[in-house]
């Protein structure tokens, strides 16, 4: 089992299968992944995609029906135990205790990761030192913000040095910030050696963390390579023309449309057209819309965007729709309403 | 954020066989240390559940206490053991409620990726259940004191009984851990523990002698664990013409009959939902 291991692959999955018999939802349907040592990958879908299960199955909670799935050599259902030892866990729900300090917080993950009493009080100290919490690392954490408890939820995460983590859509619901602050953390991470796999809807987040992505969409793998490839893949630019007011849309539109692989994408004034030759069809648009008197305020050419890729992809955009995630047969919505109410009142 | 996050050096080691027991009671220790604290935190919470029992002796004494004749004719001694047991149940609810909390926040979910020890989470809460009723009981012990209730066989006897209340409050809240972890949510799971307490806790000898009910309850009242349990620790506490030498024997057997069936039905639930 443990000797087809590959010492630069950190995280091996083999076509998982996962069936929910409630609702027989096919969560996923042969998903295989890889991410390579010291490296980040970006699982990317949209929601009920199947990316909380592929973190969950990874990170021993749950089994797969089918396939098989190894981090650092260890299989995640016979050999769960050693492979929970060596990584660490951040989930969208920032699993945390309420009631308990940050510092508390932090020392029970260290014990229950076998951790000494010393140690795990050692670590607490540094954690909460490393991620802006020292402050605020013995209030109880019904007080914290909603960024602070993610961070102290990574911080939880990292108290036993894991060399791989998962991180569950770690950003959803936070405010720029925060989301830059999280961020910088993970980046820290990786440069110092560990490897991540990491859930997310922004594709901002992607582009920005990993070296790889992998798209799924449904419980299958759609599209797999590194931001540049899958941009490059989708071999087309985007003009992007801003119309000076509303009352020339309706003839825009159609006189635009020709130009265009797609139906062109329109949002308030600006009227999106995806073209193979950019810099071509950018003077035939300003020539056309010049012969029919149409006033612009403005027009760009842009290289395609994650969003662009993802769009293509899964012939929908990416709606950050905060009720989110996933194919968690039971209780899930439940579960994402009470942490939305919890995130709005901390904002408040 | 600051920049001085280590490089990964692994902190915790494979544990050898012999250390695998040693943590798994460790694991147990720190969710009972966690469970406790957060009883700590919220001290409405525990006033309140400390506060129940102490207006149900004055209530019971002087309100209801003169309407009800009961064997010996000293209703505080016959009410103080059947106070004890319905305060144990009525907290082991918080078992149900705190472990749909756990579950429901995720909690149990980031327990499941540690190497911990799979049964330290039912155990750890059972165990800080057990804790808190120790202090419930000294407390309402000290308010029955202060109301005229006296032990009526010797300290040992009286501590025997206050032991097997805890067994079966113990043996109870595994029964309370299945319902918690089949409930959808902290509160539902308050509620669905209501109507399976009352018919066991009123339709018994706790608060008046079962012989007073009508004959078709009596068999029921008499025969199920509630009953049993209270008149074994009257028989240990009171002794004199409550002694029932029967219920003791009864009472450790439904105990035991108890905790060998509810603990593994929890245990499997807890498998399957987390």
């Amino acid at each position: 089992m443990a000797n087809s291991f590959n010492p630069t692959l950190a995280v091996e999955a083999h076509d998982l299968v996962k069936v929910f018999p409630r609702g027989n939802v096919r969560a996923l349907d042969g998903v295989s992944l890889e991410v390579e040592a010291g490296t980040v990958l970006g699982l990317l879908g949209p929601n009920g995609a199947g990316k909380t299960t592929v973190v969950r199955i990874l990170s021993t909670i749950l089994g797969p029906d089918t396939g098989r799935a190894t981090v650092l050599g260890h299989d995640v259902v016979s050999q769960a135990d050693a492979v929970r030892r060596i990584i660490g866990l951040a989930g969208q729900y920032a699993a945390v205790d309420e009631n308990l300090t940050g510092r508390e917080n932090i020392h029970m993950v260290g014990r229950l990761s076998h951790l000494s009493r010393k140690v795990a009080s050692r670590r607490a100290g540094e954690l909460l030192e490393e991620f802006g919490l020292a402050g605020a690392g013995d209030r109880v954490l019904k007080t914290y913000s909603g960024g602070m408890r993610r961070r102290l939820d990574l911080a939880a995460a990292l108290v036993a040095n894991p060399p791989v983590l998962f991180l569950d859509e770690p950003t959803t619901g936070l405010d720029p910030q925060s989301r830059q602050g999280l961020w910088v953390a993970i980046e820290e991470l990786v440069r110092d050696g560990t490897t991540v796999l990491l859930t997310t809807q922004y594709l901002e987040e992607a582009d920005r963390l990993a070296r790889d992505i992998v798209v799924i969409d449904h419980g299958r793998v759609i599209a797999e390579g590194t931001p540049a490839q899958l941009k490059a893949d989708l071999g087309t630019s985007v003009v992007s023309v801003t119309l000076g007011d509303r009352d020339a849309m309706e003839q825009t539109v159609p006189l635009l449309t020709p130009f265009s692989e797609k139906p062109p994408v329109v949002e308030d004034l600006v009227v999106e057209l995806t073209v193979t030759d950019g810099p071509r069809a950018g003077a035939d648009v300003l020539r056309a819309l010049d012969a029919a008197q149409i006033p612009i305020a403005g027009l760009a050419l842009r290289e395609p965007s994650l969003d662009d890729v993802f769009l293509s992809l899964t012939g929908h955009k990416t709606t950050i729709d905060d009720d989110a995630e996933e194919a968690k047969p039971k209780r899930g919505l439940g579960r994402a309403r009470k942490g939305d109410v919890a995130d709005g009142k901390d904002a408040a | 954020m600051t920049t001085t996050i280590t490089a990964p050096v692994r902190l915790s080691q494979p544990p050898s066989q012999g250390n695998r027991l040693s943590w798994a009671v460790s694991d147990v220790m720190t969710i009972t240390w966690r469970n406790l604290l957060a009883l700590t935190r919220t001290p409405e919470a525990l006033f309140f559940t400390t506060l129940q029992p102490i207006m149900f002796v004055l209530l019971f004494t002087y309100v209801f206490g003169g309407a009800i004749h009961v064997p010996g004719g000293h209703y505080i001694e016959f009410l103080m053991p059947g106070i004890f047991v319905q305060t144990v149940i009525f907290g082991a609810m918080s078992t149900a409620a705190g472990l749909s909390e756990d579950l429901h926040k995720g909690l149990i979910e980031r327990f499941r990726a540690l190497p911990m020890s799979r049964a330290a989470v039912l155990a750890g809460r059972t165990t800080a259940d057990v804790v808190r009723n120790v202090f419930v009981v000294a407390l309402i012990t000290a308010v029955g004191y202060a109301v005229g209730f006296r032990i009526g066989t010797n300290v040992a006897l009286f501590v025997c009984g206050v032991l097997l209340i805890l067994l079966f409050a113990y043996a109870l809240s595994w029964g309370f851990a299945f319902i918690g972890l089949s409930a959808p949510n902290a509160e539902t799971a308050q509620v669905m523990v209501f109507p399976l307490i009352f018919p066991l806790l009123f339709a018994s000898s706790a608060f008046v002698p079962v012989a007073t009910m009508p004959g078709w309850l009596q068999g029921f009242a008499y025969h199920q664990p509630v009953t049993q349990v209270v008149n074994a620790a009257r028989s240990l506490m009171v002794g004199g013409v409550l002694h029932d030498s029967g219920a003791v024997v009864a009472s450790l057997l439904w105990c035991a009959g108890l905790l060998v069936i509810l603990a593994p039905v929890a245990v499997r639930k807890y498998r399957k939902v987390a």
